[in-house]
């Protein structure tokens, strides 16, 4: 990145995920801009900048113009401040804005943040909610919902790789075991296998236990140059070196092969060539498992393991805090929680925890480098981060 | 849940009513939903062709839980479809057993009530698919 800053992450603040009947989409995200902006060891008039990621506040709370309202209520109105939307991505593409403003010399204090207020609404109308992902006019029209469309790639996905659901299913179990031991996760409770496999059928043949829950959760992180994180900060310093956005048809119909997301393989390559990194050398990854196959299917197209053979990784104990590439151990989006628009700031703030050296129980040693992904729609936006820790 | 409009129902009919999409002049490629601009080759000369009625069911689902707008209907079956010039389409699946339900099988595109605008809203009709008959 010629003519590019160094941009660093020197904040992350982040709320519980789970039901939070009395605190608003506002007071919400407060709170973790607040937590964030103090861990930096700033005040909130140093921020330059803030670009919050949500998908559905204009649906669910009948509310857009979120860069105002929020900036308003944190009481920095004046600074530049914007929503970023792309679906379930939304907060992943924050961060990556988040990014360019600091990189591009810009802005100097940035904030990332995302909020999700999901427990507004019935159930019926958040699927209502989830499924403006995808095509409106010709797909959502169908009737089809969000989990239908990951069903039919899982369907897919079994039958081209010889897969058993028995396998893919292990994801929520291996999430939910290391959700004990985080605090801010929803779930924080194991489940074993069967249960995973008797739970109801939401769309055949996705169970109950293989789907993210319904969240809300509000998630922060500070942004400043590498530089000025050096002299601000001692220890706990951790660079951005890459971070890529790319699209993909938003529709499983026009693509070639719905069980590979072109968008993650095409964003984990830029991500990795401006990170000067291969996948080999990763020590934590935090992926975007909507669904229990997609956390298998963004194994591969991460590079972590071939086509067809997610799976491996998941029964060989390989993503597990000793294993090869440790994934999702903040309990991933099935156990910590989805709360959509902030589950891409929660996932940089969990990596960056983890380079930090502060993930409790499910630290892993000496991380160094951290990836997250979070996607939009079943695909159509990939945002891939890696983040290194500077000694 | 999209909010209720005449005018959308309105213009999305020519497409609703039957099977539409365009065919790049240049390369051949047909996309459904149309797009102005051809992937593979970048032209902008494509024209609008109807699509094949007929396919095969490439995957399935049956949803339990419906957005609210199809709460009436549930549960029913989605299917990934693809048409017999190679075209792919997602569409509801209708008068089928859950139980005849597996890739490969033939499918046709029958006219259909889709939904209806809420309470005082105008009834949306278009495409769903049946098992065909086996020739």
């Amino acid at each position: 990145m010629i003519g590019m800053r160094r941009v660093a992450v020197i904040g992350v603040g982040f709320t519980k995920v789970g039901e939070h009947w009395n605190s608003s989409l506002r007071d919400l995200y407060a709170q973790a801009v607040l937590r964030a902006v103090s861990d930096a060891d700033l005040e909130l008039r140093d921020i330059q900048a803030m670009f919050i990621g949500n998908m559905s506040s204009g649906y669910l709370q009948a509310q857009e113009h979120l860069g105002s309202l929020l900036a308003t209520h944190l009481g920095i109105q004046g600074i530049a401040a914007v929503k970023i939307e792309a679906a379930c991505g939304s907060g992943g593409a924050a961060f990556h804005q988040a990014v360019l403003a600091v990189a591009s010399g810009y802005y100097d204090f940035v904030i990332a943040g995302g909020i999700e207020k999901m427990t507004d609404v019935r159930t019926e109308y958040l699927t209502s909610a989830l499924i403006m992902a995808d095509d409106q006019e010709f797909v959502a029209s169908t009737g089809v919902t969000f989990p239908g469309l990951n069903a039919l790639i899982y369907r897919l996905y079994m039958e081209k790789y010889n897969v058993r659901q028995e396998d893919i299913a292990q994801f929520p179990v291996h999430e939910h075991f290391y959700a004990q031991f985080v605090e801010h996760a929803q779930y924080r409770y194991p489940i074993t296998l069967e249960q995973v496999l008797e739970s109801t059928i939401v769309a055949d043949p996705i169970r109950l236990l293989e789907c993210s829950p319904i969240s809300d959760g509000a998630a922060a992180v500070v942004l400043c140059p590498l530089d000025i994180a050096m002299k601000r900060r001692k220890e706990g310093i951790v660079e951005v070196i890459g971070s890529a956005l790319s699209t993909d048809a938003i529709s499983l119909n026009e693509r070639e092969d719905p069980t590979t997301f072109i968008a993650t393989v095409k964003a984990a390559k830029r991500a990795y060539r401006m990170a000067k990194i291969e996948p080999r050398d990763v020590d934590v990854v935090e992926v975007h498992d909507a669904y229990s196959i997609l956390g298998i299917i963004n194994l591969e197209d991460l590079g972590f393991a071939e086509k067809g053979k997610g799976v491996r990784l998941v029964k060989e104990g390989e993503i597990a805090r000793d294993g090869r590439i440790p994934t999702n151990l903040s309990g991933g989006l099935k156990a910590r929680g989805h709360p959509v628009g902030a589950t891409g700031i929660y996932q940089v703030a969990e990596i960056v925890k983890q380079l930090r050296g502060d993930f409790g129980k499910n630290q892993v040693d000496d991380a160094e480098i951290g990836l997250a992904q979070s996607i939009g729609g079943v695909g159509g936006t990939v945002i891939v981060n890696i983040l290194k820790r500077i000694r | 849940m999209s909010i209720p409009s005449p005018p959308r129902a309105w213009r999305e009919q020519k497409y609703r009513y039957r099977l539409v999409g365009v065919k790049c002049t240049r390369c051949g490629l047909t996309y459904y939903p149309p797009v102005v601009v051809c992937t593979k080759c970048k032209s902008t000369e494509l024209t609008t062709i109807e699509l094949p009625r007929k396919g095969v069911l490439l995957s399935y689902t049956i949803i339990h839980y419906p957005p609210v707008e199809f709460k009436e209907y549930a549960p029913y079956a989605v299917g990934l479809i693809k048409l017999e010039d190679g075209t792919e389409v997602i569409a509801q699946l209708t008068d089928i057993d859950f139980n005849e339900l597996r890739p490969g099988i033939k499918v046709e595109a029958v006219f259909r009530c889709l939904k209806t605008q809420g309470e005082e809203g105008i009834i949306e009709y278009g495409m769903k698919f049946r098992r065909a008959l086996e020739e």
